[in-house]
């Protein structure tokens, strides 16, 4: 296109296209006043790559870093919230060790494990299987696919809501389909009651929202693979069983590991969801760490030994992360 | 195993690296034990121990 070239009849004018069109940075720089535009000149591109990423980082320092900073010499005091004129005193370590001691939060360590490994578990083996199933070419494939997902795109807040209502004795529709398969009478067990049942029913509601996660990242896996593994593999006879044993799953590996790293952290800072569902309880039976950290917190204002159960939580946080990204880095060499 | 080894002694990211991981699972893994206190009390010490390890080792050439 020429200098005088542009669309319908501006190029008839005989003008030049940047003289009817101006460029946003040609308007940039007419606006810039001369004494502005005299010193950005004399920068280097280092400074000036500098001046843009400054407020990001300003913002990043005093977003997370500094409360980090903060969070962690808080832990090694006394400090109490709801007491700001209280003195506070420096007391080392003994925070944490009076966590590391505690059988209540280690107790609430095991209920957490329990969610954890279970939900992993479930959400691995469904969302894999589904996977699978979807990665097979037929009609409808694409609308089963963006049905599957629904569950996750909801938010957890109204997720925790409306199983609530599944989960009520005596509306709900859970206990009925209970009482249809098995016969047990509907209001004669309570899901999110106590006997036991509520650790299990938030691993319920978990799985439902989040193996089609699990099922996107093993169906990116499974279409990773190149066909012409499985055709080479044809040839040379291999069963199906042993073509998804010594190519499907090698090849999937590292996506599914990065699902359940992905999973891993995510449930164990699960807070919103089981807070709706049953807030911790009957009694501590589903009290996760992340609840129990809310609890001494802002219930019982401990903020310094908060503080130091928040730094223990966050260094395994980040543990798990870095195992995360390096996981994500194998994935990216592939 | 020998690669493993002379991998750490020459200060090498890959070993170093997996050390570090092995710590940090073994630190989730006695964290979230049901059997042994002991274990539990000295989770985040091994946890932190192996973090800090991966953010150094981390920067070792390959």
């Amino acid at each position: 296109m020429g200098e005088g070239a542009g669309p319908g009849g501006i190029a008839a004018l005989g003008l030049p296209w940047n003289e009817i069109m101006p460029n946003p940075i040609d308007i940039a720089a007419k606006a810039t006043p001369p004494h502005l535009a005299n010193r950005v000149r004399g920068l280097s591109d280092r400074a000036i790559a500098w001046i843009f990423v400054s407020p990001t980082i300003f913002l990043l320092l005093a977003i997370n870093i500094f409360p980090l900073i903060w969070t962690i010499r808080l832990s090694f005091t006394n400090y109490a919230a709801n007491k700001p004129n209280a003195e506070v005193k420096w007391v080392g370590i003994r925070n944490y060790t009076r966590i590391l001691t505690d059988e209540d939060i280690w107790s609430h360590m095991t209920t957490t494990a329990h969610f954890l490994i279970w939900t992993i578990l479930l959400q691995v083996i469904i969302g894999f299987t589904l996977a699978w199933l979807i990665n097979r070419k037929f009609k409808g494939n694409d609308l089963l696919t963006t049905l599957i997902v629904i569950p996750m795109m909801l938010s957890p807040a109204v997720v925790g809501n409306f199983w609530t209502f599944l989960y009520q004795p005596q509306i709900g529709m859970v206990n009925y389909i209970v009482e249809f398969f098995t016969g047990i009478p509907a209001s004669s067990f309570s899901m999110l009651g106590p006997g036991g049942l509520a650790p299990w029913s938030i691993i319920i509601v978990d799985t439902w929202m989040w193996t089609p996660f699990v099922m996107l990242i093993c169906l990116a896996g499974l279409r990773s693979i190149p066909d012409y593994i499985y055709e080479a593999a044809e040839v040379d006879r291999a069963s199906k069983w042993r073509q998804f044993w010594t190519i499907t799953i090698p090849m999937v590996l590292p996506f599914l590991m990065l699902a359940v790293l992905f999973r891993g952290i995510e449930n164990f800072k699960m807070f919103d969801m089981v807070n709706l569902l049953t807030g911790g309880g009957p009694g501590s039976e589903t009290l996760l760490t992340s609840i129990d950290l809310k609890r001494e917190a802002f219930e019982k204002w401990r903020t310094g030994y908060s503080s130091a159960y928040a730094i223990i939580l966050f260094v395994t946080i980040f543990g798990l992360a870095s195992i995360y990204v390096k996981a994500l880095n194998k994935v990216k060499e592939r | 195993m020998t690669a493993f080894l002379s991998g750490l002694f020459r200060f090498r990211r890959g070993p170093w690296e997996n050390l570090a991981t092995v710590l940090i699972a073994l630190g989730v893994v006695m964290l979230m034990q049901p059997f042994f206190l002991w274990a539990f009390t000295y989770s985040f010490f091994v946890t932190l121990v192996g973090t800090v390890m991966f953010i150094i080792t981390s920067h070792f050439p390959e």
